[in-house]
């Protein structure tokens, strides 16, 4: 009697998470976003060594004084040196960038883990996102600014919390989707405690997800910053960061350009950076997404 | 149909309790005496007094809230602390330079972007669609108000083409108002250009893989009536919808775009009134912007069926 033997049945195997960063060299372009980034990040840590002045010394004296030996970028219209300005002014966007990613998604996945396995959690949870989610990020941050003060906390909270119901939704997404798999029954059926089973089985399935949607947030948060310090409601304008260069800036901007120019350009570099090596995160971590976008 | 639109009218109604709660908490719950902080470090007792009385600050959290909404249900949005104006009558004045930079934002940009990714979907890996693809990246890491000073410096300043800020009613010539309308939205298109080339990308990449178009190409029809009729037609739900999740991005983008040029829009008068801390009109402002978010949001959804005849609700 033949043995027919039936193909194995398809059981998605999830590995566990290993990172690999072979995808920030992958083309050319990723290449130079890397390098590109780690310089910014190496100015802003080593700025006290690497500007050549004091960035907050003011010199009336000097105001406006174009490009030259001694200041390489020429002064603001207080005598600032624009240069060691521009360096330091990376310290703040990079670190309400970082912040505000690890907090939306420390937040965002609290939420999603128990929004996507408490239906009466979720109800209630997502009118809240969906709320949050209406309000322009811009006025809702700029609205908490105005009311708690100019404080690096007070921005690093107001840009936060229109970013955790995107980083929430995602998470319930996939809690949603991995709670039906064989495993999660199989862990409740043999009596893993709830907050075993959300760590140890649905929490790992979040994490590639989450790298990708955290570049993002890093990215929005530095632009959201910017656009706070130069709409006036940002940090207090005596710290030099690339939005309030950029704000005092505006005053002069008909006889020096350069006072947006190159903290824009600076700004632009690091969010364009960000931008690409999260679409290569997304492209290496998760190969289904790369189909449908089509890239190559 | 009709029990669908009611049941999503009864579904936004949550998400505006929502917001409305936000920013009625927003004021209340900052540490500190409210009035106080709408008020300033310098401000008299007298002054003090008259900022808790308009807002009602003296009644318990609870009749506060429930005053308010009453009085927003009204459209009663208030008074402004400063101008002592109603905040309605404020918008109203202020609303025409912003609705004409945000129409034709979204005007440029949907003529602009569809066929550029239908474009680069059609032309997939080649260099038009790397093009395609690097442009809309940096539309969407170049901060508006970087492009907007980088137009200006070429446009008004250099070429002497355009003027460098300002704004005219359109009510004193369409011309004057044409031109000054050009690059407010020229800068505010580039991030809603970006975001949906990229979309449109992705959804016509989605479709064209279809065997309905590999048998409309076997019938031997025109590319052009392949790209538009059979394929884009498919394509247009998902580009839709984001057209519709950007208009928050929209609006804050209107924000911006009016302190850079300097237009006298409902943006210019949110920035004044955080300066100011005029609660009533960042409130006010924060509320009909949502409203406005979940409206779009909500016929976008009614033209789904337009679209796609498959689509029933």
């Amino acid at each position: 009697m033949a043995i027919e033997t039936l193909p194995e049945p398809s059981i998605p195997v999830t590995t566990p998470f290993r990172p690999k960063f072979g995808f920030l060299t992958s083309t050319p372009i990723i290449a130079v976003a890397t390098v590109s980034l780690t310089l910014v990040v190496l100015l802003a840590i080593f700025a006290p060594w690497i500007a050549p002045h004091d960035p907050v010394l003011l010199t009336p004296a000097l105001r406006l004084k174009p490009s030259s030996a001694q200041f390489l970028l020429g002064t603001d219209g207080y005598g600032r040196d624009l240069l060691s300005r521009t360096i330091y002014g990376g310290r703040i966007s990079l670190l309400i960038g970082v912040g505000s990613a690890v907090f939306s998604i420390g937040i965002g996945l609290a939420i999603g883990l128990v929004s996507g396995f408490f239906k009466w959690v979720d109800a209630v949870m997502m009118r809240v996102m969906d709320g949050l989610m209406a309000m322009p990020s811009i006025l809702l941050a700029i609205a908490v600014v105005s009311l708690s003060g100019a404080g690096i906390w007070t921005v690093l909270i107001a840009i936060t919390i229109p970013e955790v119901p995107r980083v929430a939704r995602l998470v319930r997404a996939v809690v949603l989707s991995a709670r039906e798999e064989p495993y999660v029954e199989a862990a409740i059926s043999v009596g893993s405690s709830l907050p075993k089973i959300m760590w140890r089985h649905l929490m790992p399935n979040t994490i590639a997800p989450l790298i990708v949607q955290g570049t993002y947030v890093c990215a929005s948060a530095i632009l959201t910053e910017a656009i706070l310090s130069f709409l006036g409601a940002g940090i207090s304008p005596e710290t030099p960061t690339w939005g309030n260069i950029m704000a005092e800036g505006r005053a002069y901007f008909q006889i020096k350009p350069s006072l947006i120019f190159w903290p824009g350009l600076l700004l632009s570099i690091t969010i364009l950076s960000i931008n690409l090596i999260g679409d290569a995160a997304r492209d290496a971590l998760d190969p289904r997404m790369k189909q449908r976008e089509g890239s190559k | 149909m009709f029990g669908y639109l009611i049941r999503r009218i009864l579904a936004a109604i949550p998400v505006m309790g929502v917001v409305a709660l936000f920013v009625f908490l927003l004021l209340r719950l900052t540490p500190g005496d409210p009035a106080a902080i709408l008020a300033g470090d310098n401000a008299t007792p007298e002054q003090l007094a008259r900022i808790r009385t308009s807002l009602g600050l003296n009644e318990p959290l609870y009749e506060q809230f429930f005053t308010w909404i009453g009085k927003l249900l009204h459209g009663d949005l208030g008074v402004s602390l400063i101008s002592n104006v109603p905040v309605l009558k404020m918008i109203g004045q202020r609303v025409e330079p912003s609705i004409s930079v945000a129409v034709s934002t979204l005007i440029l940009s949907i003529l602009i972007a569809v066929p550029l990714g239908v474009i680069a979907a059609w032309k997939h890996g080649t260099w038009i669609d790397r093009f395609v693809m690097g442009l809309s990246v940096i539309g969407f890491s170049v901060p508006v108000f970087v492009i907007g000073y980088v137009l200006i410096q070429v446009f008004a300043i250099d070429l002497r083409w355009l003027p460098v800020q300002g704004f005219q009613s359109i009510s004193k010539g369409f011309g004057p108002f044409l031109q000054r309308i050009i690059l407010p939205t020229i800068t505010l298109s580039f991030i809603y250009v970006a975001l949906i080339a990229r979309m449109t990308r992705a959804s016509m990449l989605d479709v064209l893989g279809e065997d309905y178009i590999r048998t409309a190409r076997a019938k031997g029809i025109a590319e052009s009536g392949v790209l538009l009729r059979h394929a884009l037609r498919n394509a247009a739900v998902p580009v839709i919808t984001v057209i519709g999740s950007g208009f928050a991005l929209l609006i804050s983008g209107v924000v911006v775009t009016e302190s850079v040029f300097n237009l006298p829009g409902i943006g210019r008068l949110t920035v004044d009134a955080v300066l100011a801390r005029d609660y009533p009109v960042i409130q006010a402002m924060i509320l009909l912007t949502s409203a406005i978010y979940v409206a779009v949001n909500l016929l976008i959804d009614l033209a789904y069926t337009l679209l796609d005849p498959r689509i029933r609700y």
